[in-house]
């Protein structure tokens, strides 16, 4: 089950470990993250950081093309 | 718990914990707050460490935390040669969940309040001043209020974010990490092994850490820029697959390292940052545990006198960058240089370097007679070479 942020970002919980490196490299500190929870922000500028920097790809950009 | 406190300090891993129990030894009130529900776990980490590195900090080292004992590392290089490396000092395969807890409760028996399931989500102003930090526990909002709000979060290094430090990291600087703790009967032999190749671990390595038992930590680390073309745990997945189809996987992590040099602030008024949050890892390695400690005592004993002294200003707590500049911080500067050297080489360059080293005997190799060799191997580089060691 992906959660969904501003239809762009896929996340999916099965595959996420929770490690924040994501979090490391939000240039705009929009990521919230417990050891068991991960919300995108509305500060997210959809620079792709995340997505790219994922060790798992529990991250995924949803392009319209 | 109480509502005020002379510092608060975020984070329990090694840096927050020796941080604590410094600062408390010399007479502050401590809380430490952790945002999981255990200390130690999940361990995101290949547990490497140099007894002497460890020994800066800790007197005694604890036969519970040493799950190995490691006296040599064979490089790999693309094409298969190996390279053999002896270890002028021991070096071990820590256990920790159990280094980890018992550096907390070290903290805790200098009389730190420890509180786990803590999640710290902003800071304290009062007159435009850090007044301490705000945090979720169980449900409920808290807010706590200290003289000096202490940084030790890790990777994700929010706390300095929200008192205005840009502690990102740049995509090309944060090596992003997949590992598995694995179990297989083709795992003999207590050495590193550390494998440098563009199809195994662009822009960094692969490591196998024996635990001993026929176990080890299996990880790579690709950096940031690598890791947008393929994600860490496929390259994994095949390492896998190719050398060991058959082992068993008991524990799965991932995990970043800021392979940088140190932030240029780490202190401000009533806010110190350290460890993974102040970039303090050795840029090369990847190595954070012996720096987080390091740091940590350095910050600890900073943070007590400046509360002992009334003062928690960012002048006074200016001997922290000094000290750790002259201890590590240096160092990692030239360190910083030479892992954009080696990031660059190719595969050609990294197996001339491999044939090099070869014909250096196994008592003359060190890392230095390694690095010779490369420059040998591409003249060009001699002049960055003098531009890391300059
Ligand atoms: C895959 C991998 C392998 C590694 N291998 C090695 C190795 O072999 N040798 C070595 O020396 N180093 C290694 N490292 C690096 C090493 O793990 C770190 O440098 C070290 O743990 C840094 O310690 P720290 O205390 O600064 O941060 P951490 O150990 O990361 O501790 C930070 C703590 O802060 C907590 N926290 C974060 N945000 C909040 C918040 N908002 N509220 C409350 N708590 C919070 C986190 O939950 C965490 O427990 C490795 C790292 C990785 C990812
Ligand atoms: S980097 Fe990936 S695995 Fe790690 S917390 Fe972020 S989304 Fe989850
Ligand atoms: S896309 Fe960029 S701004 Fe948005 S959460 Fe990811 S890293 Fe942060």
């Amino acid at each position: 089950m992906k959660q969904l942020f501003f239809d762009k970002i896929a996340y999916d919980r099965q595959v996420c470990d929770f490690c924040g490196t994501c979090v490391g490299v939000c240039p705009q500190d929009a990521i919230e993250l417990t050891e068991a929870d991960f919300t995108i922000t509305e500060r997210c500028t959809l620079c792709k950081n995340c997505v790219r920097v994922c060790p798992l790809r529990a991250l995924e950009f949803i392009d319209e093309r | 718990m109480r509502d005020k406190y002379d510092i608060v300090i975020v984070g329990a891993g090694p840096a927050g914990s020796t941080t604590a129990r410094f600062a408390a030894y010399a007479g502050a009130s401590v809380l430490m707050l952790e945002k999981d529900r255990d200390i130690g776990i999940p361990v995101r980490c290949a547990e490497g460490a140099s007894d002497a590195g460890l020994r800066a900090v800790l007197q005694n080292i604890d036969e519970r935390w040493i799950e190995n004992r490691i006296s040599d590392v064979f490089f790999h290089s693309p094409g298969g040669k190996m390279v053999e490396l002896q270890f002028k000092q021991i070096g071990y395969i820590l256990n920790r969940k159990i280094f980890d807890y018992d550096l907390a409760q070290m903290a805790a028996k200098e009389g730190v309040e420890v509180l786990t399931k803590a999640y710290v989500n902003d800071l304290v102003r009062e007159n435009d001043k850090i007044a301490g930090v705000k945090f979720a526990h169980m449900g409920k909002n808290f807010s706590v209020r200290a003289k000096l709000v202490v940084g030790a979060d890790g990777v994700e290094s929010r706390i300095g974010r929200w008192a205005g430090i840009k502690t990102q990291t740049k995509m090309r600087d944060m090596e992003t990490c997949a590992q598995y703790t694995v179990h297989d009967v083709n795992l003999t032999g207590d050495h590193l092994h550390l494998f440098f190749s563009s199809k195994i671990a662009p822009q960094g390595y692969l490591w196998i850490f024996p635990k001993g038992g026929g176990r080890a930590n299996i990880g790579l680390g690709i950096s940031g820029d690598a890791a947008a073309k393929k994600a860490p745990v496929c390259y994994l997945n095949e390492f896998m697959a190719e050398r060991f189809p058959h082992a068993s996987v008991l524990n799965s992590v991932a995990g970043g390292v800021p392979c940088d040099h140190t932030l240029k602030t780490i202190v401000l008024d009533g806010l110190m940052l350290v460890g993974d949050a102040a970039h303090q890892v050795n840029p090369v390695s990847g190595g954070g545990i012996v720096p987080a400690l390091v740091a940590g005592q350095i910050a600890g004993q900073v943070a007590g006198r400046a509360i002992h002294n009334g003062d928690v200003s960012a002048k006074s707590l200016q001997d922290y960058p000094k000290r750790w500049h002259k201890a590590e911080g240096r160092n990692h500067q030239i360190f910083y240089k030479l892992k954009n050297y080696i990031n660059r080489l190719t595969d050609e360059e990294l197996e001339g370097i491999a044939e090099a080293g070869l014909k250096v005997p196994l008592e003359k190799r060190s890392m230095i007679t390694l690095f010779k060799a490369a420059l040998v191997q591409k003249p060009a580089l001699v002049l960055d070479a003098i531009k890391v060691f300059t």
